[in-house]
């Protein structure tokens, strides 16, 4: 486990603040409590994201590259994002200066060292901080719920390139969640894709994939799906009612962030956590409030 | 010294871009040189008589000969100076065929370089001396380490023509990987009845001696003189006794012991005998499931055995066999699938490797011969093989084809649809190599009169959903993704080479390639030798074979056994390292960087320690040498002295600009 | 674009194309053996008009045109499933990628939607210094002439405020749009070496 980086720099990423707001909310707050401080990153652009490299990777890389400047100018060595799609932009723009260097500097034009570290919240959150830790920190448990983990296709995939987790079996979720005392099945959909940015231009790829997603966890028995992805979250929970239509089903399935389960098990009050911005409502899950799970023995999935 | 040089024009392999006629004048004039011509074919018959007359003509003391690569025709020349008299080591060769010929069609700087080289040689020549072997005698005993179909064949030969044959085996059974099939292919023979009566030749063969449950602890000496250690690992049975009635596995209690012969697909109990055809069929106890040995309780086996054969004080015994010959056919394991995490990781019961479907088949399995998966017992309907799980794969570093899976998933797939004739069977594949005799219309057989489906591509994931397991491939013919609802996947898990092996070889001092594979001498002409004087191969352990393979290889290290065993004597290689006692100060560096061990210390008369090489054992690598401070200990035939004269004359010759 | 049916080698085979594409993506696209992993794990697949394997068979082959008006290129999400699988250790999702840059620089890209969004959402960051989303979704439904798009998400959405009606100006927006200027002045060097 690494030493826990008490001043990291949070690039939170534009669909944080807009659509994946809570995403936003529940991670400083869950931070703060954990006593992590987040510096963000001063006036902050977009990443360009998968827009970007439809031009060229250079272009991507600059944009994330101004970011990743900006938090050098600030000394600090490792940036956090919640958004996976973000996280790939700031890592490629480390791989563009390795690869072409000299066009890359020509059209950032700022300092850059490459020295940056760049991870996940939920890299942050298991690797840096651990089950262990935050298990012994939980006031409220979520005993007895089953909670499927849907870790989206980019935090741990490809394997050299996020250098977290496992690329066909992640399981730093599933043992966040367990720390909590929910019961995590099983799941084989952990890293399929939801439809990523089609919701707009192609709704009908996100009705079929995320309508897969939704009706395994549903025939697994889940209380909630959990995230760690805002552009999961959105198909999956803003666009349920897309993929209801779809497939002509009636899905009522709680698509909650990890870091508002965490954030509620530690005992930050729900509004804090944005719990009121999910489209479809997960309150029962967070107005029960079990008593402290049992003490975590060997943590087998499933 | 009166010298002649020959330069050979090959045809025109040398004579298109070198003017041999002009490096033979050339040579004329370097010191001891008495004559020197040049010739068409100097490796032919007339072109040795060429040379033959030439030393008796001229009273030659030295020859040197500038042709191709030593490689090709030194020994061919040695054998022509030697039989005109002269010792066969007062004879060079330049290279200037690969060397100098074939590398530029530059004719000018070729002759130049031809002419270098010619004068090296010379030169190197003036500082030879005559070298002599020496004959040692030679242990006829064969050891044969591995008890699978390759060594039992290696053994039999060897045994069948007279010679003594000790065959060592770690497990408690002969008869390897092919013990544990059901069924061969292209026959579908029965495997155990093909191998059963050669195991028993075996067993009842006056000239071999067998340890099984045994492992190979050290080795030393050299070629015809061999000493091993063998190590008896313990059974806690004395097997002289044991007559295999199997009474005791009967009333053990312990019955969670892991069934490594039935591939871990169900328990056994602690003291057991592998299966009812083993050889030698005695029972053994596995230490680590045994409750006396564990926990002090029970000792049911030893209160019932009808001939007191239970021993649990019993510990391993070292023996030493002395042989003449070792051949290795220590075969293979298969490759780890767990790695594939989107194929579960091996965490799935019903998704199992080909050696597991294997036991399944078998009527001595874990099943009695019933297809059933794993987890629940009951018959599948929709049956998936894969090929390709860990071969043909760079991205784990196994970019090699392991040769015998294509095959046997046409057998196994043809055996699933006899025994479940309702049955779905589905070979996902990316190509099919059938190259053996009869095999291509095997594979077509599968197909054609068994209704096996083959698809051509490969399986991104498998996942389980209720019962079944969710099989998601493609059909690249088409470009279609193909689902499949299984309820038996069946991996076709890539040859590996066999656990231990890195540290056998290390033991017997031949090489690996970098998956573990032994190292045949040349991959096309020497396949069963090792560059290891006295050491063979035979089987997998060289790399992946079906068994005709490796049964012929069996038989093609019993002969060179023979061959080598055929005279009473073994000539030593006098281009060896050799100690100049006086020079030598006793360091022991060069003891310590010899790779073969053949540097001891000698005491001398004063009491002084000296390095000693063993004539036998040297292979002429040159470390020793490299590594002497005063060089005391110095390569024959490539002493320091003459590597410095052709360094010289290379040097003070003509700078050519 | 249909393939032809038959091709005439060497004629039909733009080997510089071929090399194009392993120099910008940095794979070496012969160490393909058309395994078809890639395609077994595409989830897109179904909705390709060539699934991933045969795109690599057709840059094998040199067959530009095909491959750079294809519409599997453009419907790709770059979702990693087989880059992960892709025994032979290639990156196709970069393959893909890369793809995508050409068929822009060939202006033969197939799905005019998909360009416009991404076209949009870049104007919005040079603009903005951050994609305004509202926005986005706004001008996207006009120019697509898609006027509906998400129009039944967004009473909620506003409710539970998640579409801002201001954007966010950052307050380096100038150094921003000065990175694309600089990136185009790159690009059309590349493009007239």
């Amino acid at each position: 486990m690494n030493q826990t980086a008490k001043r990291i720099a949070y690039y939170p990423g534009c669909s944080v603040t807009g659509t994946a707001v809570e995403f936003d909310q529940s991670t400083r707050a869950l931070c703060a409590a954990l006593g992590i401080e987040l510096v963000e990153i001063p006036d902050w652009n977009c990443c360009g994201s998968t827009p970007a490299h439809s031009y060229d990777p250079l272009l991507g890389a600059a944009l994330a590259g101004r970011n990743l400047a900006l938090a050098e100018e600030m000394g600090l060595d490792v940036v956090m994002t919640p958004c996976p799609s973000c996280l790939k932009a700031l890592k490629g723009a480390l791989r563009e200066y390795e690869e072409k260097q000299h066009a890359f500097l020509n059209i950032l034009q700022m300092p850059f060292s490459g020295q940056i570290r760049a991870i996940s919240v939920l890299q942050l959150l298991y690797e840096d901080i651990g089950p262990e830790t935050i298990r012994k920190k939980i006031r409220y448990g979520l005993t007895n719920k089953v909670v499927v983990p849907y870790y989206g296709c980019l935090l741990s995939r490809p394997p050299e390139f996020a250098q977290f987790d496992d690329p066909e079996n992640p399981i730093s979720m599933d043992e966040l969640l367990q720390a909590m005392g929910a019961s995590v099945p099983e799941f084989p959909y952990k890293t399929e894709c939801c439809g990523a940015a089609y919701g707009v231009t192609q709704n009908h790829i996100v009705g079929k994939m995320t309508g897969r997603i939704l009706d395994m966890a549903r025939r697994l028995g889940a209380a909630a799906v959990a995230v760690a992805c805002p552009l999961c979250q959105q198909n999956l929970d803003l666009r349920q009612s897309q993929v209801n239509r779809y497939w002509h089903t009636t899905f009522q399935m709680p698509v909650v962030y990890i870091t508002q389960l965490l954030g509620f098990a530690l005992g930050i009050d729900p509004k804090k956590l944005g719990i009121d911005k999910l489209f479809v409502s997960a309150d029962d899950l967070f107005k029960e409030k079990s008593e402290q799970p049992e003490k975590l023995t060997e943590s087998t999935i499933a | 010294m009166r010298i002649g040089v020959f330069i050979c024009k090959c045809g025109t392999n040398i004579a298109a871009t070198v003017d041999t006629e002009a490096v033979a004048r050339k040579a004329l004039e370097y010191p001891d040189v008495v004559y020197a011509t040049d010739y068409m074919y100097t490796c032919s018959e007339p072109g040795q008589d060429e040379i033959q007359q030439a030393i008796e003509e001229h009273d030659l003391q030295g020859v040197v000969v500038a042709a191709c690569s030593p490689r090709m025709h030194e020994v061919t020349f040695r054998r022509a100076v030697e039989k005109a008299g002269l010792n066969r080591y007062m004879f060079e060769q330049a290279n200037i065929r690969e060397h100098c010929s074939w590398i530029s069609k530059d004719t000018e700087a070729n002759t130049r370089k031809a002419i270098d080289l010619v004068r090296m040689s010379v030169e190197k020549l003036r500082f030879n001396h005559p070298l002599f072997s020496s004959q040692v005698p030679i242990n006829k005993r064969v050891l044969v380490i591995g008890g699978g179909i390759s060594g039992i064949q290696a053994a039999l030969d060897c045994a069948e023509g007279g010679l003594d044959v000790v065959m060592v085996e770690r497990e408690s059974t002969i008869g390897g990987k092919m013990a544990k099939l059901d069924k061969t292919f292209p026959t579908i023979d029965c495997s155990s009845c093909i191998l059963g009566p050669k195991m028993v030749d075996v067993a009842q063969h006056e000239n071999i001696h067998l340890y099984a449950y045994s492992e190979i602890e050290s080795v030393s000496g050299y070629m015809g003189n061999f000493k091993v250690d063998i190590r008896k690992k313990a059974t806690y049975v004395d097997w002289d006794a044991c007559t295999g009635c199997g009474l005791c596995t009967e009333k053990c209690p312990a019955k969670k012991s892991f069934d490594g012969f039935n591939e871990g697909l169900d328990t056994t109990t602690a003291i057991n005998i592998s299966f009812p055809q083993a050889i030698p069929r005695k029972a053994k106890i596995d230490p680590k499931y045994c409750w006396y040995l564990t926990k002090e309780k029970c000792k049911i086996c030893q209160k019932i055995c009808p001939v007191d054969a239970i021993r649990f004080d019993m510990k391993d015994e070292t023996v030493v066999e002395e042989v003449g010959a070792i051949i290795v056919a220590t075969g293979f394991d298969l490759v780890d699938h767990s790695v594939y995490g989107e194929y579960g990781g091996g965490h799935y019961p019903d998704v199992i490797t080909g050696l597991q479907f294997e036991r399944i088949l078998s009527a001595s399995g874990p099943y009695d011969g019933h297809i059933i998966r794993p987890s629940d017992g009951k018959e599948p309907k929709n049956i998936v093989f894969i090929a390709c799980v860990g071969s043909r794969d760079p991205s784990i570093g196994r970019p090699y084809c392991s040769g015998i899976c294509c095959m046997y998933i046409a057998k196994q797939a043809i055996l699933a649809r006899d025994h479940i004739p309702d049955s779905h069977c589905y070979v996902f594949y990316m190509d099919i190599r059938a190259p053996g005799k009869n095999y291509e219309e095997f594979v077509r057989r599968a197909q054609e009169d068994y209704g096996v489906q083959y698809i051509r591509g490969r399986v991104g994931k498998i996942y389980p959903d209720g019962e079944h397991l969710i099989v998601q491939g493609i059909d690249t013919l088409l470009g279609l993704q193909v689902e499949v609802e299984a309820d038996l996947v069946v991996l076709a898990t890539g040859v590996a080479a066999s656990v231990g092996a890195k540290e056998l070889a290390e033991k017997l001092r031949i090489s690996y390639d970098e998956y573990g594979f032994y190292m045949e001498s040349h991959p096309k002409l020497r396949p069963v030798e090792t560059n290891t004087a006295g050491v063979f191969l035979a089987g997998v352990c060289q790399g992946p074979k079906d068994i005709p393979a490796s049964v012929a290889q069996g038989s093609a290290a019993a002969a060179k056994t023979q061959v080598l065993f055929s005279r009473d004597t073994i000539e030593t290689d006098p281009q060896i390292a050799k100690v100049n006692e006086r020079m030598c100060i006793g360091c022991g560096k060069c003891i310590d960087v010899c790779p073969f061990g053949s540097i001891q210390w000698k005491t001398l008369r004063d009491g002084s320690q000296k390095a000693e090489v063993l004539d036998t054992v040297c292979q002429g690598c040159g470390l020793c040498n490299a590594t002497c401070p005063p060089k005391a200990i110095q390569l024959q035939h490539c002493t320091d002295d003459q590597i410095l004269a052709e360094i010289d004359v290379l040097c003070a010759g003509e700078r050519h600009g | 674009m249909a393939l032809l049916n038959s091709l005439r080698m060497p004629r039909d085979c733009d080997e510089s194309f071929i090399h194009q594409v392993e120099t910008e993506s940095r794979q070496q696209i012969s160490k393909c053996y058309q395994c078809g992993n890639c395609s077994a794990s595409c989830a897109y697949t179904y909705v390709y008009d060539y699934p991933v394997n045969q795109i690599m068979r057709l840059i094998q082959l040199g067959q530009k045109e095909v491959v750079l008006r294809s519409r599997s290129i453009w419907l790709c999400a770059d979702c990693q499933a087989c880059t992960t699988r892709c025994p032979c250790n290639i990156d196709i999702a970069r393959v893909m990628e890369t793809l995508r840059f050409l068929s822009v620089e060939e202006g033969t890209v197939s799905i005019k939607d998909i360009q416009l969004f991404y076209d949009e959402f870049l104007n919005s960051v040079k603009t903005f210094g951050r994609v305004f989303e509202t926005g986005l979704l706004a001008t996207y439904n006009l120019k697509a002439k898609k006027l509906f798009t998400d129009i039944d998400l967004a009473p909620k959405m506003l409710k539970k405020g998640k579409l801002p009606i201001i954007p966010h100006r950052i307050r380096g927006r100038k150094k921003v749009s000065d990175i694309f200027k600089r990136f185009e002045d790159y690009r059309n060097k590349k493009n007239l070496d």
